[in-house]
């Protein structure tokens, strides 16, 4: 069975892209017997034969006006089946466009080779990038007007890989061609014989789509619940990313609960395992109140949000309202939202950003987004599935415009890193001392905060530069705007990470005292740190010792239920998986301790 | 069990593309139904939407608009899988139609107006739904060419092209105010090959007509039209011949030509469609009444 590909064409009417697709076909053979006798008979008026008159409806629709929408076109070859979405090229079909670009795994850009690029090359180049497609295949037509000159067409080229490096494309193929004469559209041209490239139709045939996505964790957005008895309840979606198998443990957001998967069916069949781009229906072993909407993944990284800066395009004649709510439909989620803020508008063509107060039809911009709850998504780059979506309008239902999101907080996205003259391999340097973050991790009470106190004396002692950040401490300052439920506390601990990150650059060695029960956050931590620095203790005192000590009384009051979701007790601690260092504080002094955890930094982090 | 390969064939991709429109409509629209025109692309249609929801039932409907003009094996066919499945089917006819004589004889493009279009939209209305799924396909005539997958319709299940909403990614924005309603077409970027290779890979049950055999025919206008009861009255010249014929599509018999065939397998009339160079629809009558702009002014009435 041969492989699908799905590509769009863009280009303006005079660039000949009717004519090349026309040739195309009739190249590949794929013409129908009545349009092959058509073309052997020939104009009767003695006019040349239009390869363009071969798509039956393209001219007939232009006298109608209707030129405006995406046309889909679908043709068969030995090696490949394809599937053409026809895009309009003028500016204000913009959306049009769009919704051709979103289709497609590749895009087929036409120029003249006479003209070179025009801003509309960069136009198309931009929207296509920005709904996603990552390779392209510049078509540089009409080589016979320019008497098939290597010079122009390097000249092109030059220009054609400048854009590419521009926009961040680096799948891309471009080939000097005459639509009409049929010059390297299907067979190599003859009268190019410096060009030793691959010609269209087998390019399209060999081409690999790079379907790799970033994100390789298994993600699943619900789309349905699948309920035909009192006794199953299975989840229906596609898979997004990743693979899963029967057995696998997976984490269902935004409620963040752990399960067991228990069974796959794909389209009526059981399976063990199944990946991405598969439409299956998934059991687990728990009871979890899961709806559509919904995300099940075994990603740790995965986050929920509320706010967003993405790129849209504005599709409705209604312009953007910020006082309005709108409908975000991501994923298999449909909630309000509000554009609070406009970053800039983006020239489609020079990509120039501007300020305005208004979005209108067809314009790019970048905004700021509040959603009315926490949702699970991610940059667009990361994962697509979770990162693009529509804005719909509540009142007329118009589908208003569509988005790709950049980030997904609300700081630092007009932000850049500052170098500065002293680095901190310098500061290091100085100070005699690779820095270190040694971040410990267990229950309250089981013995962080005395052995990070052990452990800095006796550095200290060796004469290194140290830091100790204790969780009670930082919340007295820094986080004292901080609660204790589960978005708080992965707040407080990648400010506690952050802050670790700044000493380390500092060059000092940073020990952490915090119970930091999720795995998720932990690994934030690592990832913040950086792995080379991030020392990772796991303090596995058990919590029947842990209850007996409660210096601080918590414990009680845990039992009683005066405090919520306190660890251990009413809320999970998540045992670390791989630790650096395992200690059990039950028995044995402090300094001992210390000394054995020092004995195997120095030996892991030479 | 099996390890479920990585690579995705394209009709896998296919695949998983109509399942994921069926499960979306399921899922957000208040009250779907499936058409059901027992035409290959409906079994098609049907085979998706059981896999979709599987072990669960389809959980909507299946509705046939019926002329009364239908091939008998067809309808023969649709009560035996609707039995078989255990699914939910409503038949609807345009009884003012039938009460004024309307025929495929003698009223033309009428016919399929007030048969077809009209029995629709009564259908749609009477029973307040508020998406129907059509096996439509991309491939078939240029103005489905250029149609969204999810297709809205005014309070007069009027289609207008120059107005669609832009359809992103498998984003379908599937709102609607009161009155309005979605035709849905989940095969949409399916050819007739596709079809074809589908039915044989997953081994789906169609109507025997598909199949050569020697049936009673005339030939009408250069087209073979099955004599399929009494109401088709012979023209002078005119005398019924058994060939070996089958129908590439199936509607109403007196405007459905059959085409000399021999393809009597599956095997056979996929081999036979895809070395076949004629486009499908120029055995179907309808579509030539009122020249090559004719579905598309059918589709803006509400016709599918």
């Amino acid at each position: 069975m041969k492989e699908l590909l799905k590509f769009l064409t863009c280009g303006s009417v005079d660039d000949g892209k009717s004519t090349l697709m026309g040739r195309l076909l009739y190249d590949a053979g794929l013409l129908f017997d009545d349009q092959q006798e058509e073309l052997e008979k020939g104009p009767t008026d003695g006019s040349r034969f239009e390869y363009a008159d071969l798509l039956d409806g393209l001219t007939d629709e232009r006298e109608q006006g209707i030129t405006i929408d995406v046309a889909y076109r679908y043709f068969t070859t030995k090696e490949r089946s394809f599937i053409v979405a026809d895009t309009p090229g003028h500016e204000q079909y913009t959306r049009n466009m769009a919704v051709g670009a979103s289709f497609a795994d590749l895009a087929v850009i036409l120029l003249d080779a006479s003209k070179g690029i025009k801003t509309q090359t960069y136009r198309h180049a931009r929207i296509c990038r920005l709904m996603g497609i990552k390779s392209f295949v510049f078509a540089v037509n009409k080589m016979d007007t320019v008497d098939f000159s290597e010079d122009v067409f390097k000249s092109v080229e030059t220009e054609l890989m400048s854009l590419s490096e521009n926009l961040g494309i680096d799948e891309l193929c471009i080939i000097p061609l005459s639509a009409y004469d049929g010059d390297n559209v299907a067979k190599k041209s003859e009268r190019m014989p410096w060009y030793d490239g691959p010609n269209l139709l087998s390019y399209m045939e060999g081409v690999k789509i790079d379907v790799d996505i970033p994100c390789k964790d298994f993600v699943m957005p619900v789309q349905r619940v699948c309920r035909p008895n009192a006794d199953y309840r299975g989840y229906e979606g596609e898979i997004a990313a990743g693979s899963i198998g029967i057995g696998s443990r997976v984490r269902v957001l935004p409620g963040n609960e752990y399960a067991k998967i228990t069974s796959i069916i794909k389209a009526a069949e059981d399976k063990e395992t199944a990946s991405a781009g598969s439409p299956v229906t998934i059991t687990i072993d728990r009871d979890i109140d899961i709806s559509r909407g919904d995300v099940i993944t075994d990603s740790e990284t995965l986050r929920k949000t509320d706010s967003i800066e993405a790129k849209i395009i504005w599709f409705d004649d209604e312009p953007l309202d910020l006082n309005s709510s709108y409908y975000i439909k991501l994923g298999t989620c449909s909630v309000p939202a509000q554009v609070n803020e406009i970053s800039y508008l983006e020239d489609a063509s020079s990509g120039e950003k501007q300020k305005s107060e208004k979005v209108e039809k067809n314009n790019i911009a970048c905004v700021k987004i509040r959603i009315s709850r926490k949702i699970v998504c991610t940059k667009f780059e990361e994962l697509p599935a979770l990162g693009r979506f529509l804005l719909i309008n509540r009142v007329s239902n118009a589908t208003a415009a569509c988005g790709t999101i950049v980030s997904t907080k609300e700081a630092g996205t007009n932000l850049t890193y500052h170098a500065t003259d002293i680095t901190k391999e310098l500061r290091s340097e100085a100070m005699g001392q690779k820095p270190l973050t040694i971040w410990m991790s267990g229950l309250s009470g089981a013995g962080k905060s005395t052995l990070a106190n052990a452990v800095e004396t006796a550095m200290h002692a060796m004469g290194r530069h140290t830091m100790l950040l204790d969780g009670d401490n930082v919340r007295l300052g820094l986080n004292n705007d901080l609660g204790f439920n589960e978005d708080d506390r992965a707040e407080n601990i990648r400010r506690v990470a952050e802050v670790s990150k700044l000493m380390n650059d500092a060059g000092l060695i940073v020990l952490t005292a915090f119970i930091s029960p999720y795995q998720e956050d932990r690994k934030l931590a690592r990832k913040i740190i950086g792995k080379d620095a991030f020392f990772e203790v796991f303090v596995d005192t058990p919590i029947e010792v842990c209850e007996s000590r409660d210096v601080k009384g918590l414990y009680k009051k845990a039992r009683s239920g005066e405090i919520a979701e306190f660890t251990g007790v009413s809320s999970p601690f998540e045992r670390p998986d791989n630790p650096d260092f395992t200690i059990d504080m039950s028995e044995g002094s402090p300094e001992d301790a210390a000394a054995l955890l020092i004995r195997e930094i120095s030996k892991k982090m030479k | 069990m099996k390890t479920e390969l990585v690579s995705k064939t394209h009709l896998d991709r296919l695949e998983a593309e109509a399942i994921y429109i069926i499960r979306e409509v399921a899922a957000e629209c208040e009250k779907p139904v499936m058409l059901y025109s027992i035409g290959k692309d409906s079994s098609v249609m049907l085979r998706l939407a059981e896999k979709a929801f599987y072990p669960e039932k389809p959980p909507f409907p299946f509705m046939h608009i019926d002329t009364g003009w239908k091939f008998k094996e067809m309808i023969e066919f649709r009560d035996r899988v609707m039995k078989e499945k255990g699914l939910e089917l409503i038949v609807h006819t345009n009884e003012e139609g039938v009460r004024k004589g309307i025929n495929p004889f003698d009223h033309g493009a009428a016919y399929t107006d007030i048969m077809k279009t009209e029995a629709l939209k009564q259908a749609l209305t009477k029973y307040g739904f508020t998406a129907a799924f059509g096996g439509a396909r991309r491939d078939e005539e240029k103005s489905r060419a250029k149609e969204r997958v999810f297709s809205f319709r005014d309070a007069n299940q009027a289609w207008d092209p120059r107005n669609q909403r832009p359809e992103m990614w498998n984003l379908y924005n599937t709102r609607i105010a009161k009155g309005e309603s979605m035709r849905v077409f989940p095969l949409s970027n399916w050819t007739e090959k596709d079809v074809w290779q589908y039915i044989m890979q997953e081994n789906i049950e169609i109507v025997p007509l598909y199949f050569a055999k020697k049936r009673p025919v005339v030939c009408r206008d250069g087209q073979y039209i099955l004599v399929d009861d009494e109401r088709l009255k012979l023209k002078d010249g005119e005398k019924i011949e058994e060939l070996s014929v089958r129908f590439r599509t199936l509607g109403c018999y007196p405007l459905t030509g059959g085409s000399l065939s021999e393809a009597d397998t599956i095997e056979e009339v996929v081999e036979e469609t895809l070395h076949a160079s004629a486009s499908e629809r120029t055995t179907r009558i309808i579509d030539k009444d009122g020249g090559s702009a004719s579905m598309e002014m059918r589709k803006k009435e509400g016709y599918f």
